[in-house]
Order: C-alpha cells, then sequence, then structure tokens
C-alpha cells in the first residue's frame, strides 16, 4: 500500500493539483485521513482549513473512514420515479447496514448520490464509479458479491 | 413530421472512438487543417454568422464569445470544455465523448487556434471516471499524429459537486479549489483560468465546430429555428416508452420530442408533464406542447432548453413528490456562497416537505412563490436562479395537486 505522503508527492508542482491528488488518496484509501490533508496543505501551500475546505466541498471525497467499496444509488427524479427507494432497502438489507454508513468488516460504504448520467436505463447504482443499470432489487446480492 | 439530423452524432456508431484512423476517414480533422488556412479573424466570423448558441444551458452566441477572448491581449490563453454535465436526466455529452471523441478535440483546437490558446482542459464529471482513458487516447493519437502540435489538452476529473458545472465555478476547481462561482465580470474570456483569458464552451458545442467549418456558416443557421439554429440533442427519461436519446432540428416541438420519437407514455396512462432542461427545467403541462424547443421560444414560456434532458411524468406520478425530490436536490447542491441560494435552497425544500406530508397550506404556497421570484434574480449563479423554476413551474399548472395535499 502507498504512503499518503508519496501520493501526493506525484502532484506536487501541478497547478490545481490538490483535487487530483485527492483522487488518487481516495483510489489507495477510500478516504482522506486527516493526516494527508495536512499533507496536501503543506504540498500544496494551503492552509489544513483550506486543504479541508476543498476536501468537504464535494461529494466524492470522505474526511471519515468508509467502507473500501463505495456503492452510491441516485436519488435524482429520473431514479426516484424509477423505483429507487426499492432498490436503497434491498442495499441496506443486503448490507446489514443504513444509507450513510459502511460495514463493519470495512468492505462496503452505502451512500446516495444525485444523477451519474446514465439516466437511459434507471434505477442506477455505482461500485466504486462503475454503473449498474436497470437495477431491480432482486439483482442487489448478485452484485454485491462481485466485490465480497 | 419532424425527422431526426445528426451533427453532432454523425459519427455515433460509425466508427470506433478508440482509433483516430476511424475518425480521419470521415474526413476528421480537416476542419482544422481548413481553420488554421484561414486567418483567426475570418474564422471567428464564420462562427459568428453561423449563429451556433451554447449548448450548455446559456444559449450565448458561439462566435461572439470566441471573439472577447480573440481581442483580449495576454500572454496566455485557455480554452477549457465543460464536460461537468451534472443535470440529473442528462448524458448527451458522455454519449459524444464516449462514441466520438476527437470531434470534440477538434472543435477545441479549432477554438485554441482561433483565440490564441496553446493549453486545454476537458473538465470531466468525476462521475465519468471510465471515459478519463478514453478521452486520453484520443489526445494523445491526435498528438503523435502531429495533428495538434500547438495545443495541448489536459483532462481534470471534478468530484461531485453539481455547481462545477457553472463556467466561474469550474474553473475555481481547475485551480484547485472549492468550485464556488465568481462574482461576474469580469467574464472567462477576458480574465478565466489563472486570471488568462479562458473559453469555456459544452462538450456539444465544440463538437458542432468541426462540421461548421466544413459545410460553412449559411449551411448551418439554415437548419432549424432562425434565432437558435442548428440541431439539439435529446435525452428521455421517465414515463415514456422509447427511453432514448436523438439529435433533432431545434424547430421540433415539444410534442413531437414525447410523442413521435419518444412514443408517448407507456400503458393505458394519460401525459400528466415533462420537464425539459435537467431538473432545473421548468414542468410543462399538455397545453403548451406545441411549443418549439428553440432557446427563446422555450423563454417565451417560462421554460429552458437547458441541457435537453427531457423527464416526462404520467398522470399516476405525484408531482408535488417529485418537486419535493428536486427541491431537496437544490438544497444538497448549492454551494452555500451566496445567502440568496443557501437560505432559499432550504426553505424551499422545507416548506416543499411540509406541504408534501400534509402539513401544507395556501399561505406556503405564496411563501414559495416569493422566495422563489426573489432567488431568480438575486442569487449570484445560474444554479440558485433556476433552482426554483421546477417548483414556481409546478405551482402555475397544477395547483390543484399542491391543494389536495392542503390541511
Amino acid at each position: 500500500m502507498m504512503d499518503y505522503k508519496e501520493i501526493i508527492a506525484q502532484y506536487d508542482g501541478k497547478a490545481g493539483g490538490i483535487i487530483e491528488a485527492y483522487h488518487a488518496l481516495l483510489r489507495e484509501f477510500s478516504y482522506l485521513p486527516e493526516e494527508a490533508i495536512a499533507e496536501a496543505a503543506r504540498v500544496f501551500k494551503l492552509s489544513t482549513a483550506e486543504a479541508y475546505g476543498i476536501a468537504t466541498f464535494y461529494s466524492m471525497f470522505s474526511v471519515e473512514a468508509r467502507g473500501k467499496n463505495v456503492v452510491r444509488i441516485c436519488e435524482s427524479a429520473p431514479c426516484h420515479v424509477a423505483g429507487a427507494a426499492d432498490v436503497v432497502a434491498a442495499l441496506e438489507r443486503e448490507l446489514g447496514i443504513k444509507m450513510g454508513e459502511s460495514t463493519a468488516d470495512g468492505k462496503f460504504a452505502l451512500e446516495f448520490t444525485e444523477c451519474v448520467g446514465q439516466c437511459q436505463a434507471t434505477p442506477v447504482i455505482t461500485v466504486n464509479g462503475k454503473p449498474y443499470l436497470d437495477v431491480s432489487p432482486a439483482q442487489i446480492p448478485a452484485i454485491i458479491a462481485e466485490y465480497k | 413530421m419532424a425527422e431526426e439530423m445528426r451533427i453532432v452524432l454523425r459519427n455515433y456508431g460509425k466508427i470506433d472512438p478508440l482509433k483516430i484512423d476511424d475518425y480521419l476517414a470521415q474526413g476528421g480533422y480537416k476542419s482544422l487543417e481548413k481553420a488554421r488556412a484561414m486567418n483567426t479573424a475570418d474564422l471567428i466570423a464564420e462562427v459568428k454568422k453561423s449563429n451556433l448558441r451554447g449548448r450548455g444551458g446559456a444559449g450565448f452566441n458561439c462566435g461572439m464569445k470566441w471573439s472577447f477572448a480573440a481581442g483580449a491581449q495576454a500572454d496566455q490563453k485557455y480554452v477549457i470544455c465543460n464536460a461537468d454535465e451534472g443535470e440529473p436526466g442528462t448524458y448527451k455529452d458522455r454519449l459524444i465523448m464516449e462514441n466520438d471523441p476527437h470531434t470534440l478535440i477538434e472543435g477545441m483546437a479549432i477554438c485554441a487556434y482561433a483565440i490564441g490558446a496553446t493549453q486545454g482542459y476537458i473538465y470531466l464529471r468525476g462521475e465519468y471516471p471510465f471515459l478519463v482513458s478514453t478521452l486520453n487516447t484520443a489526445i494523445n493519437q491526435a498528438k503523435e499524429k502531429g495533428l495538434v502540435k500547438d495545443f495541448d489538452i489536459e483532462v481534470r476529473s471534478g468530484a461531485g459537486a453539481y455547481v462545477c458545472g457553472e463556467e466561474t465555478a469550474l474553473i475555481e476547481s481547475i485551480e484547485g479549489k472549492r468550485g464556488e462561482p465568481r462574482f461576474k465580470p469580469p467574464y472567462p474570456p477576458s480574465e478565466g483560468l489563472w486570471s488568462k483569458p479562458t473559453i469555456v464552451n459544452n462538450v456539444e458545442t465544440f463538437a458542432n465546430i468541426p462540421v461548421i467549418i466544413e459545410k460553412g456558416a449559411d449551411w448551418y443557421a439554415s437548419i432549424g429555428n432562425p434565432a437558435y439554429p442548428g440541431t439539439k440533442v435529446f435525452t428521455l427519461t421517465g414515463d415514456i416508452n422509447n427511453r432514448t436519446f436523438f439529435e433533432v432540428p431545434t424547430n421540433t416541438t415539444i410534442r413531437e420530442i414525447v410523442f413521435q420519437f419518444g412514443g408517448g407514455v407507456p400503458g393505458d396512462k394519460k401525459f400528466k408533464a415533462v420537464q425539459i432542461g435537467g431538473t432545473s427545467g421548468a414542468f410543462i403541462p399538455d397545453a403548451l406542447l406545441d411549443t418549439p424547443v428553440a432557446f427563446d421560444s422555450m423563454s417565451a414560456i417560462g421554460a429552458t432548453l437547458g441541457s435537453g434532458a427531457t423527464f416526462v411524468i404520467d398522470e399516476s406520478r405525484d408531482i408535488v413528490d417529485v418537486a419535493t425530490r428536486i427541491a431537496g436536490f437544490f438544497e444538497h447542491e448549492s454551494c452555500g456562497k451566496c445567502a440568496p441560494c443557501r437560505e432559499g435552497t432550504a426553505r424551499t425544500a422545507e416548506l416543499m416537505e411540509k406541504i408534501n406530508e400534509g402539513r401544507g397550506s395556501n399561505k406556503d404556497v405564496a411563501l414559495l412563490e416569493k422566495l422563489g421570484t426573489v432567488m431568480s434574480y438575486s442569487c449570484l449563479c445560474g444554479l440558485g436562479q433556476a433552482a426554483p423554476a421546477p417548483v414556481l413551474t409546478t405551482i402555475k399548472h397544477f395547483k390543484a395537486d399542491y391543494e389536495a395535499k392542503f390541511v
């Protein structure tokens, strides 16, 4: 596993690169650890408050530890009318957690998201950014099994 | 009977997006060559004459915008492609990038030549991580062939913030900051990315450019509605038989979009309303369906064309519930920089929830109308200005649905 300092160092000197560095940290840790935010602030010559402010502004970043595989379900209007609520219930049942929580084994995090741009086939969920289309509650166990 | 006409989707399904030779075989990059043989003033005049207006939602004359950046004096200028498409129901930019990335690169390179920029950025929404490699492959291929030798393009990923579709918020995000909109003026063509002259255009806007250069401004200006010529890509979602996409001239009517191309509402149910332009769009009732989709015709009925996302709901849907969900969306996505939006979206969501749960009254509707009107002109950016539209138009056209929920 790469050290957070090594990850951030790859973006040192890149104008506006802190967001890219945060994306890279996310791929490794699934969230932005406090010490990594402080390190990013140092490298990109920002105050820790500014670096934290950037980390909390964007919905894909999390400053709290969360499960490795981030399962997100769209709650925008097209998914809403296509039955997203039933898929949410199936996800909560399958993982034994509520929306916004992570599993105790650290494998999964369950989050709401707004539109993911796959509205031709609603409802949609994504796992680590990969979209699953026309999802029905019955498909949830098989999708989750791919990441176990 | 309206017919489909593919300009920006002209290569859809015909080429392998990862093979530049396929694009070249369709005449790709010839427009860039042609543009480079023109002087930049003539090139910009041609784009202006085509009357191509931005396809990201604001509808500003594209050539005019370019002329501002071209006329600005600076040691560095930038071209940015807004690929942030975050409007729920919209995926047309993804279709273009997924299936024909080179048309976007060619359009950006023509713009770069026109204004004198050497660096470009594609600001890609974080929800499309799978497109990063497609775009980088296309950029590298164009470089290797020496087609864009004086112009570098970098892909930057957003991280889940709807407001970053607003051009100055997008610029802030590329600069590595919170994506909060700037006060305007100055506008980006004079002071944009890192305070340098910058053109920000949508994916669909750039994809129109190569064809305009190839076939000429007069040809383009003659298609569709003269005040907003060309075509528009529509994406259909919700209670509609064909949940699909298509590209049509801008004089096509909403009724043709929903019933001819969309195949109408499934089952034996009746059409109730259509929301065009994404989640910030107005809800349009049956009585207004014969309106052409062009920018100004839509404005005339209090609606917007926006991104072209078309969301249909049938009679069985609870439109107050849908509008409540949308109000929640804006509360979540408001960046909080300006008070009218930060407070306005929160209070709107609160009042909508109250009504939706059967605890509201006419007084709450009156408050929503007043609040929405104030927001529409006092918010700093388009997010807050457009946020009240779904609520205000559902109150206007579907008041009975609200009244049915009153205490």
